[in-house]
């Protein structure tokens, strides 16, 4: 169990590489991540989720999209443990097809927005000469209507993306690059803001004064300070995208109608609220619960990455 | 500071201006047709006369031109007609007209302000009184029960979409207990105590759900940054000077803390005038989320351009607004 | 659901009586909710069916439609004909009588010079009238004396009740839009906001795309009606919540266009609190299969005449097994209810033009789906479950508008294919995408970049000639036309453009039927699939007497009889 965990537990820590490089470090940010309960718990949970969506289908081979009219708006038996839909497509194969697609979406959204926001705030907040553009950039793009710029875009690359990805790898593309490219904002501002402070701090002059040069500043000093509010992005990110992903594909521009995700689970089920509220409770429960998993494994990450907190 | 924010506010007129043709290149690119929502009875020759009307055909520049004229010159001196009675808009003048309603664009917003102020503003302040001291115990006590529950509620109330809770609590309170009505009044005015509980009746269920979101979100934020800053040597230092500890929290680290919450705060509040798009229609509160989707879906250039643009020009003036307070906030942080 | 039309258009009349004892007023005060919301209560300015029937409590015209389709005078003392000499022999000519007594809400008389302005301001050439069509063709209006209008055609007109009929073409107060002719009809928003009208109710308050407040009109002809003293006319939310608001809540009376889930409806019609009523029009949901080949590869000749025939779907044997692997009733028990039939014909009604030669396809036949292609020839000869037509895999994009609905008849049509050995990619586009007419955007219907589509259309009012029409071999979109025109499958039979111009001609109501019958079973053969006849489907709460709901007019035509149950 103890082996398993620790290979997969390396994996979202990797992302951070970049920035520390010493590699010894790495078995000190493991030990302090270890003694958070609440990470150790969201990670193991994650682990789970992972494993239901992308293992579970081999093991429950129903086909998420066949239709079984006789069985419609089932409850729970054992040829559908979490019950039907209205047409008689099998619940739990749909939530295991939806998560794949939702937490894809959803992870590498995220990421995405959180690459754009942190390099663009960082660097608006510690090179004054470019903060000027960048900022009033993360105006323009934070005022743009979203809904025309999203019919823009299908319009201009879906046949494009669908002749280079396929139909569902084309819609993939364009949904997480759409989600992230117009998701960031709020990230860059707010680490601007942070870096504008502590760049002012007193350890920063001392490192500027010794002659540190700008990357080595950002990465082994700005970037670690301003790691809690990258990690709350991180977790309010990849809600966002699980829901703004069910948007799109409600208003006919995410993926096709008859692949499951949990945000359009979620939606479908919302009118069956009084007849049928099992449907609801599932995807609810999968998206909150696999956000809350990634908010905690990211509490843990951030005490484990501060230095200050793992002395004590 | 004060020549920082003049720089900024002078900087500020070409950015928009910049703004609002992007916006203009994105509204007219994208694909959509002011008679798309009409009935396939109605024949291809009328919807192309239809257009040729409403000016649909006439080149992207000229209409974006004539939109900027109208926008910067004439829809203020009617404004200011408005609001002083002073003669001094153009007898017949052009105004910026709606598409699908053929009336001033303006009068569209003017209507809806209000409801979506009581809705959407009244929600926004009631997630910042949840938001903050959830926030800050939440750091104070860290991994403390209080913590905990905080913590899974803002998780769930920001991962549940608002399409799922606001018809949950409309099954719940209005079809269940018959608490409240599940659809917006618009013509309700208040104007005694009574009149008023109407109002706090059908304000409270959308209220309720938009300040849930907007607490999750906000609280995280805080929590995170108090959480940052209680461990500073600063606060050491505070306390081994006898401080009273609520002195230390609440004054040295609160204010040390603000910075990324005064910027989420900042950069939200032009939404409260965008409107919720999807609260106002499970409520049908009618306001400019509502006004906004209808002109999207319907194809309606003015409205989308003109809605866009005034959310721009809030959104410039409230991150400078933001980009100020860094500044009170800590004073260490110079622009100039 | 039950269907409550017909046993309460009987029972209107058996109460007819005591409903007489009524006065004006006398029910108080209706709450309708309309889930989308009318923009303008000028229907000429904006020819949606909200604005239309919003408008049509105001505005009143010489005759309407009722439940059955049938015309009935309205403003008009009687429906003119041949036999009474209302309509010239050589039907290029209607004569209409103004009722007698007829006042605008204002006071003033209802004169001939009103139906010559509001003529003149739909055809103005600057105005952009959305109602346009329903003065094709009328050459003139003059007024014979202070009661009497005459039409003129400049042709012989087989079926003249277009203009002035129906709540589409209503009379305007030529005295309130004197000055709001043509570029400058825009201008004139409190005329727009607040039309005087003929009508049961007057406009006290309007908000574009959120509520109208009314009350009776003390000036109505019918001195005891409306029952209703006054109305909030709602608009906003989604068809569900406006369900929910009549049948849960109660917060509303009337609510209009319930296209949801069958099984919800009907579970919150088992509350007791509402009645569900369905009218049956023209609307048909169908099929269109492609004939052009809309192949990317193609570049911009795609789904157009010059870039060839479809590589499969131009077969009738291709259609045939398609539309006989379809289990229409299915479709219909899923997404409709009693809001729906399943039907063969893309002219469903009225029963005079309705083909009953089609009635086979009622039936689902997979296994003679498959026996046809099989014995045709196209068979899966590459092992992948897909057959293959020459050789080319039979793989379709299958695209329609967004709507929970057609996305689940899409998914259940997907799965039929797949057992027949067709595979469909489904696509599903933003409404006000798929029926604009951007010709810059890839996804609209008239485009048809895909195989196969699905949408409902019909035609207004009662006759079908204009409709048939639609499928002239001149009339398909193509970029010369800037993709306008309504032939969507790209159809093309000269036989079939001989049928149209022969019905043109001909004014015998018999022999109008059987044309129009032969060419419905032409196009159903296979390049249009018919899936579903469609009703109306609205909800009114039960304590509400009265309502006898048409789809061939607004479904609120006879608002002044509706009444509050004792």
């Amino acid at each position: 169990m103890t082996d398993t965990t620790d290979q997969k537990a390396s994996a979202p820590v990797m992302e951070f590489q970049t920035y520390r490089a010493a590699r010894n470090q790495w078995w000190d940010v493991w030990d302090q991540f270890k003694t958070h309960k609440g990470a150790l718990f969201g990670l193991g949970f994650f682990i789970f989720m992972l494993l239901f969506v992308f293992v579970g289908p081999l093991i429950w081979t129903m086909d998420p999209q066949f239709i079984d009219i006789r069985a419609r708006n089932a409850g729970s038996s054992l040829a559908h443990p979490l019950g039907t839909d209205q047409l008689g497509r099998d619940t739990l194969a749909r939530m295991m097809a939806g998560g794949q697609t939702s937490i894809a979406v959803g992870l590498t959204a995220m990421l995405l927005a959180l690459f754009l926001g942190t390099l663009i705030g960082v660097l608006a907040g510690y090179f004054r000469k470019i903060d000027g553009l960048l900022m009033r950039t993360t105006d323009l793009f934070l005022a743009l209507p979203l809904l025309p710029l999203l019919l823009v875009i299908i319009m201009l690359y879906r046949d494009n993306l669908r002749a280079a990805f396929g139909p569902e790898g084309g819609i993939f593309v364009l949904i997480v690059v759409v989600i992230g490219a117009t998701s960031w904002m709020q990230t860059a501002r707010v680490v601007r803001g942070d870096v504008l402070a502590i760049k002012e701090r007193e350890f920063v002059l001392a490192a500027r004064s010794i002659g540190t040069p700008p990357h080595r500043m950002i990465t082994r000093h700005l970037l670690p300070n301003v790691m809690s509010p990258i990690m709350v992005s991180a977790t309010l990110g990849i809600a966002n995208a699980i829901i703004t992903e069910s948007a799109l594909s409600f208003l006919g521009l995410g993926f096709p109608s008859d692949f499951p995700t949990w945000g359009r689970l979620l939606f479908d089920a919302t009118d069956w609220l009084t007849q049928n509220p099992e449907r609801v409770i599932w995807p609810g429960l999968a998206i909150s619960l696999t956000v809350l998993s990634v908010n905690y494994i990211g509490d843990g990450l951030r005490d484990a990455l501060d230095p200050r907190i793992r002395g004590r | 500071m004060l020549t920082y924010t003049i720089r900024r506010l002078i900087l500020a007129i070409p950015t928009l201006l910049f703004i609002s043709f992007i916006i203009f290149l994105i509204v007219k690119l994208s694909p959509s047709d002011p008679t798309a929502g009409l009935p396939l009875t109605i024949p291809p020759e009328v919807r192309e006369q239809i257009r040729q009307s409403l000016g649909v055909n006439d080149p992207i520049l000229i209409q974006y031109f004539k939109w900027l004229k109208l926008m910067m010159w004439d829809e203020p001196l009617h404004l200011i007609e408005g609001w002083t009675g002073w003669n001094v808009a153009p007898e017949g003048g052009a105004r910026i007209i709606s598409y699908q309603t053929r009336s001033p664009v303006m009068d569209l917003i003017i209507q809806r302000m209000p409801q979506t102020l009581w809705v959407v503003g009244t929600s926004y302040i009631v997630g910042i009184l949840i938001a903050l001291p959830l926030g800050i115990i939440s750091a104070y006590k860290q991994y403390s029960i209080f913590d905990q529950v905080g913590t899974f509620i803002s998780m769930v109330g920001f991962s549940v979409p608002t399409f799922f809770t606001g018809v949950l609590f409309i099954v719940i309170f209005a079809v269940n207990l018959g608490w409240f009505p599940s659809v917006y009044n618009t013509t309700h005015v208040v104007t005694d105590w009574d009149s008023f509980v109407v109002q706090l009746k059908q304000i409270i269920m959308p209220v309720m759900v938009l300040g849930l979101y907007n607490a999750s979100q906000i609280s995280r934020y805080m929590r995170a940054s108090m959480l940052d800053n209680l461990n500073q040597d600063y606060v050491r230092t505070a306390r081994a000077k006898g401080l009273n500890e609520k002195v230390v929290v609440l004054v040295h680290v609160l204010r040390n803390s603000m910075i990324p919450v005064v910027t989420v705060i900042a950069l939200n509040i032009p939404a409260v005038f965008g409107g919720a798009i999807i609260t106002e229609q499970v409520f049908k509160v009618n306001g400019i989320g509502q006004l906004l989707i209808i002109a999207i879906q319907g194809g309606d250039v003015p409205v989308v351009q003109t809605v866009s643009f005034i959310f721009a020009v809030l959104i410039v003036l409230f991150n400078l607004l933001a980009d100020v307070l860094y500044g009170v906030l800590d004073p260490r942080i110079r622009y100039d | 659901m039950t269907r409550t039309s017909l046993l309460l258009g009987a029972t209107a009349l058996v109460l007819a009586p005591a409903a007489a004892l009524a006065e004006r007023g006398s029910s108080g005060h209706l709450n309708i909710i309309y889930w989308q919301a009318p923009s303008t209560l000028n229907p000429y300015l904006s020819g949606g069916t909200k604005e239309v029937e919003s408008a049509s409590l105001i505005l009143e015209s010489m005759a309407r439609f009722d439940d059955s389709g049938t015309m009935v005078p309205w403003l008009a003392e009687s429906i003119p004909t041949v036999e009474n000499g209302g309509v010239s022999e050589d039907l290029t000519s209607i004569t209409w009588t103004i009722a007698e007594g007829v006042t605008w809400s204002d006071g003033s008389a209802l004169t001939p010079a009103d139906f010559i302005f509001t003529w003149e301001y739909c055809t103005h050439p600057e105005g952009g009238c959305a109602q346009a069509s329903f003065f094709d063709g009328v050459s003139s209006v003059e007024a014979v004396d202070d009661r009497t209008v005459r039409v003129n055609f400049a042709n012989s007109t087989p079926f003249p009740y277009t203009a002035f009929v129906g709540s589409e073409s209503p009379v305007l107060q030529a005295a309130q839009f004197a000055e709001c002719l043509g570029a400058r009809a825009p201008e004139c928003t409190s005329a727009n906001f607040g039309p005087i009208g003929t009508g049961p109710f007057v406009v006290d308050e309007f908000r574009p795309n959120d509520v109208i407040e009314l009350s009776a009109n003390p000036n109505f002809r019918f001195p005891d009606r409306p029952y209703f003293a006054t109305v909030t006319f709602k608009g906003g939310g989604d068809a569900t919540a406006a369900a929910r608001s009549v049948c849960e809540t109660g917060e509303f009376d009337y609510a209009w266009n319930l296209q949801i889930d069958p099984t919800i409806l009907a579970g919150m019609e088992a509350q007791g609190n509402c009645e569900v009523v369905v009218a049956f029009g023209t609307s048909v949901e169908r099929l269109h299969l492609n004939q052009t080949n809309p192949d990317p590869a193609l570049g911009d000749v795609r789904s157009t005449v010059a870039g060839g025939p479809h590589p499969f779907l131009t077969d009738p044997i291709v259609g045939q097994a398609l539309s006989m692997s379809i289990d229409r009733q299915l479709l219909v028990d899923i997404g409709y209810g009693a809001g729906g039939q399943a039907t063969c014909n893309v002219l469903p009604a009225p029963e005079l033009y309705a083909s009953t030669a089609n009635d086979g396809c009622l039936v689902q036949d997979i296994p003679g789906a498959i026996a046809l292609l099989d014995g045709a020839g196209i068979v899966d000869s590459d092992g992948d479950g897909i057959r293959e037509y020459n050789g080319i895999p039979m793989r379709v994009l299958f695209q329609t508008s967004t709507n929970a609905v057609r996305q689940d008849a899409q998914a259940l049509i997907k799965q039929w294919w797949a057992e027949i050995g067709v595979d469909a990619e489904l696509r599903n586009i933003d409404a006000s995408v798929f029926f604009g007419g951007d010709p810059a955007s890839p996804d609209t219907f008239q485009k048809f970049y895909a195989d196969i589509e699905m949408y409902t259309n019909n035609f207004a009012g009662v006759d079908p000639q204009a409709y048939m029409a639609s499928w002239l071999c001149d009339d398909m979109p193509s970029p010369d036309s800037q993709w306008q025109g309504s032939n969507i499958q790209r159809f093309c039979d000269p036989a079939y453009d001989a049928l149209v111009a022969e019905m043109a001609g001909t004014a015998d109501l018999d022999e109008r039927g059987r044309l129009a019958r032969e060419m419905n079973d032409m196009l159903v053969r296979y390049s249009i699939i018919p899936l579903v006849h469609r009703g109306g489907v609205s909800a009114h709460a039960t304590t509400l007497e009265g309502i006898r709901m048409s789809d061939w007019d607004s479904e609120l035509w006879n608002i002044m009889d509706w009444r509050r149950a004792e």
